[in-house]
């Protein structure tokens, strides 16, 4: 256990961010052009969290009293919310003149909403977890929302509160019957002494809708229902980040509240929800998404498919399992958000031009922004050598490590027909030819931004140890 | 060590060509088409020098080159060649850069994008006949269908798009399902030698100890997985729209090299791999085989499109491939190896001649030609021998191949039956109707239409350049396949030894 003075310097990640939204306040108080500062300053806000949380992994501590966890895992994700967040904001720069919210409020949203995140993904004690959670999701409200002028944008934006409270009213209920049974809120005590409470119904109960909370947060069948309209209705660049680093937070906790449980063996409790809950929301998600026209939807209930592929690994729950869903969640960050910032690109105002048919000979409009997004659909298929690939390829493994090979089996089927949709934006863009008479002004930034989140698909594609070397090393 | 590299330059120089020619402006297309041809041709160059070093009485693997990619599961870069293999990649770095030269003419639209789909192709067709890790051999086996996918959808006929989607889907339905199997075999293996392990090597070691009726499944999964690819009756159906709608040159290559990558998997995983489920369930796979023979046939006779005729005929001949494979006798297996190369040389030579055809008319339908034999004589010579080539006339490569599949499958204890043998013959006279017919309709008899007075012209330079070289070997083989046979004898006995040992309780 590190001193008390040092405490605070291990949790610098949060502290830098923290620090960085009052002073993002601040300069939005005090200057009339923050719209221009603060982007610049979020980006380097958030590369400063992310790389400081790389170099300080080996760092692996539980601070104020079991509180909170750096270093390890956390630090991992730390990495994914902070660069996806990074690229979320430098695609927002040009978009959002587009989108009409061209006011600083948005950064300091997303900045708010990243701490929610790194205080998810380090808690170690479920009132922390709620704390963080809360404070993502209410930033998430808002910036579904944050255009007022905007109908769809609204009713995004309160689908999503009402469905997100009422999935936050299951993890509440959830934490106080584990509490009532329990009489702690810690998750070490919860891990070390499962095997007693596990004989208890009343906890059991608490933990499923604890769990059902959390899965409505991932998006997995069924509790998808809102995901659809929220992705298809808020700002595309929001969706990129709810999509990615929102599920990854929500996955984070998964994984440390599952830890806690695979630590006494007791999957008997969490594999037939989990397998179940995946192989719906494989099937569903990819079955849905073939009919859907508007490529935000599409993506959509691709998103729902892709939570159920990473839901295998929860299912599978070994330690390989575990590695295997951060390594998904990572090349996930990178495909989606670079897909996102590409429709961003393409759409025009008043959310048209995000339908196929406004990808039509987008070869021959801009062959970069083609090219980009095949790899990015290339990559979300799930071909070789993409880092989608191995994603897939490493909770596959768990699961067939797990005789789970079902579950493994319904997944390739499922990959199956999520090739068709995939392949349809590929077919638009290079086969067909234009529909829409439009040229397309690409903005400097957004195009920086898809090819970082290109390079990092290829990177971890054709050298996949680059990541996996550095999660394997802090799961113990 | 010098020599070890060999594989790895030649799978990297259409990887690297691939990429500088993404660098060229869209309008050097002239350009584009001679960086093709030279990077393609460079890969022949380098595939020959293997060729010339290569021990042939060695039935190890050769060449070896590995590296470790990902530590994390034991995955290697691991590439060799056995003399199998060796053959097929002399087949692919040969057909690539005269595919490239046929289409000189034939593709304008977007020349760099060609030229890149066709070298990355390339690359990925090498990879998947030299990789020695499972793991490496199905990333290669799925890349290469992007290129494939893109050649069949830009420069596709109409129904590009259908073809196209239809292939895709087809292919990575089966080598998904083959994937789970993959990672079974691997996590199985993990057990057994307790280490993690892709390597073909070992897992050659460790596939027939599997419980029996696991084999069976896992048999089946890698088995459906190359016989959408081959394709063998009744996974054919994506074929013909690939065939018809794809640009030639996407049909040259599909037919020449893609087609053998599932004849080729069964070789080399399908039997060491499973040996007892093979060994089971090999009559079945040959009746299937048979069925393909016969039907393939049939179809082609009524075909009025030649490019479709072309592509049942396929379906026929691949037929042999598979039954010869199952066959397990070293003549079958040999002959299914050279028809392997055959049907490459002859149908790729078939598929140019329809496209030069069609290059000059835009049409394709039988009916359409007639007594173009005055008009162009060199090309209606051309045509003869190619189609004779594919009939197996003594002489000529097709009868090496087939010769050697009936006479193997005729006194193989694993089929132990001549229905098989007779069946299939049957498939050789079919041949000689359908395709002596469309010969005699489309070049005997008068002229039909006047405008293929003024449309046709006969083969120019460029075309015979392509032509000319398959011709030669199409002849070689036939006259004396003995340069070839011997470079397969040792590879194929040591598969069947690897097939024997497990399976001598099955065979009384």
């Amino acid at each position: 256990m590190p001193q008390n003075n040092y405490e605070y310097f291990l949790l610098m990640p949060q502290i830098i961010i923290g620090i960085g939204i009052v002073l993002s306040v601040i300069i939005e108080i005090t200057t009339k052009k923050s719209e221009q500062i603060l982007p610049w300053f979020s980006i380097a806000m958030f590369l400063a969290t992310a790389v400081y949380s790389i170099l300080d992994i080996n760092q692996n501590f539980v601070l104020f009293g079991g509180m909170i966890e750096v270093g390890g895992k956390p630090a991992i994700f730390n990495f994914i919310f902070n660069i996806g967040a990074a690229l979320v904001v430098l695609s927002s720069i040009d978009y959002l003149k587009k989108y009409g919210t061209y006011f600083g409020e948005y950064y300091i949203l997303i900045q708010s909403s990243v701490l929610g995140m790194m205080v998810m993904s380090g808690a170690r004690d479920i009132l922390m977890i709620f704390m963080g959670l809360e404070l993502m999701s209410i930033c998430f409200y808002v910036l579904a929302g944050i255009n007022r002028k905007k109908f769809s944008a609204n009713e995004a934006s309160m689908k999503y509160f009402l469905l997100g409270a009422f999935a936050t009213g299951f993890i509440v209920y959830g934490i106080a019957l584990i509490y009532g049974t329990t009489g702690s809120t810690s998750i070490q005590n919860l891990s070390e002494n499962f095997s007693v409470y596990s004989t208890n119904i009343v906890f059991v109960l608490g933990l499923i809708i604890f769990l059902i909370g959390f899965s409505f947060k991932i998006a997995a069948v069924p509790f998808h229902m809102w995901v659809p309209d929220v992705y298809q209705g808020s700002a595309t660049t929001v969706t990129g980040l709810m999509s990615t680093t929102g599920k990854a937070a929500a996955f984070s906790v998964l994984i440390v509240v599952l830890t806690a449980v695979f630590g006494s063996n007791a999957h008997s409790v969490t594999r037939p929800y989990f397998a179940t809950i995946s192989a719906l929301s494989m099937v569903f998600g990819s079955m849905v998404a073939i009919s859907q026209n508007n490529l935000k939807r599409m993506l959509a209930y691709s998103s729902i498919a892709h939570a159920g592929y990473m839901a295998i690994g929860l299912a599978a729950g070994n330690a390989y399992s575990i590695a295997g869903i951060i390594f998904y969640l990572t090349a996930y960050a990178f495909m989606n958000i670079g897909a996102f910032a590409i429709i961003s690109i393409v759409e025009d105002e008043n959310d048209s031009r995000v339908d196929l048919n406004s990808f039509a000979g987008l070869h021959s409009k801009s062959p970069i922004l083609a090219a980009m997004m095949a790899l990015f659909m290339f990559a979300l298929a799930g071909i070789p050598p993409l880092a989608g690939f191995f994603g897939k390829y490493y909770v596959f493994v768990s699961a067939i490590q797990s005789n789970l090979t079902w579950l493994a089996i319904v997944g390739v089927l499922s990959s199956v027909i999520s090739v068709y949709f995939y392949i349809r934006v590929v077919v638009v863009m290079y086969f067909k030819d234009s529909v829409e008479d439009f040229k397309i002004t690409i903005s400097s930034f957004s195009l920086a931004a898809v090819v970082i989140a290109a390079l990092f698909v290829l990177v971890f594609g054709i050298v996949p140890d680059t990541l996996m070397n550095v999660i394997t090393s802090v799961i113990h | 060590m010098e020599q070890n590299l060999l594989l790895t330059y030649l799978l990297f120089t259409p990887v690297v060509g691939s990429v500088l020619v993404l660098f060229f402006r869209n309008e050097q297309k002239q350009l584009a088409r001679w960086f093709g041809l030279i990077v393609s041709f460079v890969a022949f160059v380098i595939s020959l020098v293997i060729y010339f070093r290569f021990d042939p009485a060695n039935p190890q693997f050769q060449f070896i080159h590995q590296v470790t990619w990902i530590k994390s599961l034991n995955i290697s870069y691991h590439v060799g060649v056995d003399g199998i293999s060796l053959l097929l990649v002399l087949l692919t770095t040969f057909l690539t850069p005269l595919t490239l030269l046929s289409t000189w003419k034939a593709i304008e639209k977007n020349v760099k994008m060609f030229t890149f789909s066709m070298l990355f192709l390339e690359a990925g067709m090498l990879g998947v006949f030299i990789s020695l890790d499972i793991f490496l051999f199905y990333i290669f086996w799925e890349a290469m269908l992007i290129p494939m996918y893109f050649i069949i959808g830009i420069w596709g006929g109409e129904r590009r798009i259908y073809a196209s989607l239809k292939f895709f889907i087809y292919t990575m339905f089966g080598s998904l399902l083959m994937l789970v199997a993959i990672i079974w075999l691997t996590v199985y293996a993990s057990g057994m030698l307790g280490k993690f392990t892709t390597s073909l090597v070992d897992l050659y070691k460790v596939g027939p100890t599997i419980p029996h009726q696991i084999q069976g499944w896992m048999f089946g999964a890698f088995f459906l997985s190359f016989a959408i690819k081959v394709p063998i009756f009744p996974l054919h159906t994506w074929l013909p729209d690939a065939h018809v709608e794809a640009p030639t040159a996407g049909s040259v290559i599909l037919a020449g090299v893609l087609l053998k990558m599932g004849t080729y998997g069964l070789i080399r995983f399908c039997l060491p791999l499973f040996p007892q489920s093979a060994v089971q369930y090999a009559p079945l796979v040959s009746v299937l085989a048979v069925i393909g023979i016969i039907y393939g046939a049939l179809v082609s006779m009524v075909q009025t499109d030649m490019k479709k005729l072309v592509a049942y005929s396929s379906v026929s001949h691949l037929g042999f491939v598979v039954l010869g494979i199952f066959a397990m006798t070293v003549e079958s297996v040999q002959g299914a190896v050279i028809q392997m190369i055959n049907h490459g040389l002859s149908t790729g030579a078939l598929f140019l001649l329809v496209g030069i055809l069609y290059e000059r008319t835009h049409r394709r339908d039988i009916a359409f030609y007639g007594g173009i034999a005055k008009i162009v004589p060199l090309y209606a010579t051309i045509l003869m021998i190619a189609s004779l080539s594919s009939i197996g006339l003594p002489g000529l490569n097709g009868f090496i191949g087939e010769f050697l599949i009936l006479l193997g499958s005729f006194k193989s204890p694993v089929l132990n039956s001549w229905w098989f043998t007779i069946f299939a013959a049957t498939g050789v006279i079919f041949a000689a109707v359908y395709l002596l017919w469309m010969y005699q309709r489309i070049v005997f008899g008068e002229v039909k239409n006047e405008e293929l007075k003024h449309e046709l012209t006969d083969m120019n330079l460029r075309e015979m350049i392509v032509m000319v070289p398959i011709l030669f070997f199409i002849v070689w083989i036939g006259v004396y396949p003995n340069t070839f046979l011997k470079l397969t004898e040792a590879s194929t006995q040591s598969i069947l030894q690897q097939v024997g040992t497990y399976t001598v309780n099955l065979l009384k």
